[in-house]
């Protein structure tokens, strides 16, 4: 048995109360319990983290790499979604 | 949605299209690697990418992944020595670290479709090698303070402009690793300043590993430009963004006014400060000591390898026990917490 039996595991990490857990990279563990503990072990080693995620690589869908792809395109062309869209008169102040 | 998409290796191939089909397609993703690169955007890892590129990328995250894991092994040396359990605390500390740095590396490796034991094999078996400096023995303390100084700040000259690499995965690991490397770089320095502050014994001894130390840290930079082989195409792929060359100037230039503070010479009789270049000059490094250390005729080669793989086989029954215990537990264990 090696550790190519071992899933591949991504690390999540949420350096502060307040803010979101990202991702802080992968690891492998025979399950989550290690996976946790060698999480902390390899990404927070200088207190870089108040809570840690693990989540099986394998049960992540992913969405096509390509930035172009037509999957995106139906925010592209909605500008008007945009603060910026919009003139306002000059002076007009708290909008 | 699918996690299948383009980029990968298995579906890039036009099933059933004529090869000039196959040749058009082949090209247009080309163009579309070429003009990110070229555009400064990083690579990543489900993106299209050369062949070629991805074999390099592999070959130099291995390498490096392998140096950092071996790298331990010399400065683990003195762990149980060290001269106070402050130093002892410390130097724990950074081994931890070097064993993290290569986690980081094989990870990063892995998104190109290798997997560790994989790696591991080749390193095992040598056909992967690791950076010829850890292939020097740690005679004294003091090699201690010599390699965080010398070996880390090495690196890290190195690895900051790996930082801007352009494959992503290599890259976010390199920032990650770089700031963490500047406490071991720090902590050697401090260690020789102790020494060469110290007895006319403890500075002698700094002395003599820094003069064991300098030639092997400049050959860590790799063979001057004119030899090597790798250098152009991985600038090319904007995976290096600096020559060897250039590198080992940039180190000397800030190791000079170092070593002058901490009060010990480095080893090297043509060293001086060139106004018109602007840097130091300094003399030849002996070529075929790096080149015979390489090929395995170091003075550690063997002792390095062998207990490297001993570590793994010794380790074989955790991993084992690890895996028996998960599959008692399938299904209890599955559950990340908030
Ligand atoms: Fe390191
Ligand atoms: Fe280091």
């Amino acid at each position: 048995m090696t550790s190519d039996g071992w899933p591949l595991w991504e690390v999540f990490v949420r350096s502060r109360r307040g803010l979101s857990h990202t991702h802080a990279g992968s690891l492998h563990a025979p399950d989550a319990e290690m996976a946790l503990r060698n999480a902390r072990d390899l990404y927070t080693r200088r207190s870089e983290g108040v809570s840690i995620w693990v989540v099986p690589s394998t049960a992540i869908t992913a969405s096509s790499p390509d930035e172009k792809d037509p999957f995106f395109e139906p925010a592209a062309d909605k500008p008007y979604r945009h603060p910026t869209f919009y003139e306002i008169p000059e002076g007009v102040k708290h909008l | 949605m699918t996690a299948v998409t383009a980029g990968t290796a298995e579906s890039t191939g036009a099933p059933g299209g004529s090869d000039a089909a196959v040749a058009a397609e082949q090209a247009a993703y080309e163009a579309v690697f070429d003009a990110a690169v070229a555009a400064d955007e990083r690579i990543e890892p489900r993106d299209w990418m050369p062949e070629a590129y991805r074999a390099s990328l592999v070959r130099q995250i291995a390498q490096h992944a392998h140096s950092e894991i071996i790298g331990m092994q010399p400065e683990a040396n003195w762990i149980t020595r060290a001269p106070s359990l402050r130093r002892k605390a410390i130097l724990m500390a950074k081994v931890q670290d070097e064993a993290g740095h290569g986690l980081y590396l094989y990870s990063a490796a892995e998104t190109l479709g290798t997997s560790r034991d994989e790696l591991l094999d080749k390193l095992h078996s040598g056909r992967q090698k690791y950076s010829s400096i850890f292939n020097y023995p740690t005679l004294t303390w003091a090699d201690v303070g010599a390699i965080g100084w010398l070996v880390d700040g090495a690196a890290i000259t190195n690895q900051v402009p790996l930082c801007r690499c352009s494959y992503g995965p290599y890259a976010r690991a390199m920032v990650r690793v770089c700031k963490e490397e500047s406490f071991h770089q720090r902590q050697g320095y401090e260690a020789l300043l102790a020494l060469s502050r110290g007895t006319e014994a403890q500075h002698a001894m700094a002395q003599d590993a820094v003069d064991r130390w300098w030639w092997p840290s400049l050959m860590m930079f790799g063979p001057p430009d004119a030899e090597s082989t790798h250098t152009a195409q991985a600038m090319a792929w904007k995976i290096k963004r600096h020559s060897n060359d250039e590198l080992r100037q940039r180190f000397v230039d800030i190791a000079v006014p170092q070593a002058e503070a901490l009060g010990l010479t480095l080893p090297d009789p043509d060293l001086r400060w060139n106004e018109e270049r602007g840097h130091y000059d300094f003399g030849p490094i002996d070529w075929t000591e790096f080149w015979d250390v390489l090929k395995g005729n170091g003075p550690c080669n063997d002792q390095r390898l062998s207990k490297r793989r001993q570590a793994h086989e010794d380790g074989a029954w955790v991993r084992e026990a690890a895996a028996a215990y998960a599959e008692k537990h399938t299904g209890t264990h599955g559950e990340a917490q908030a």
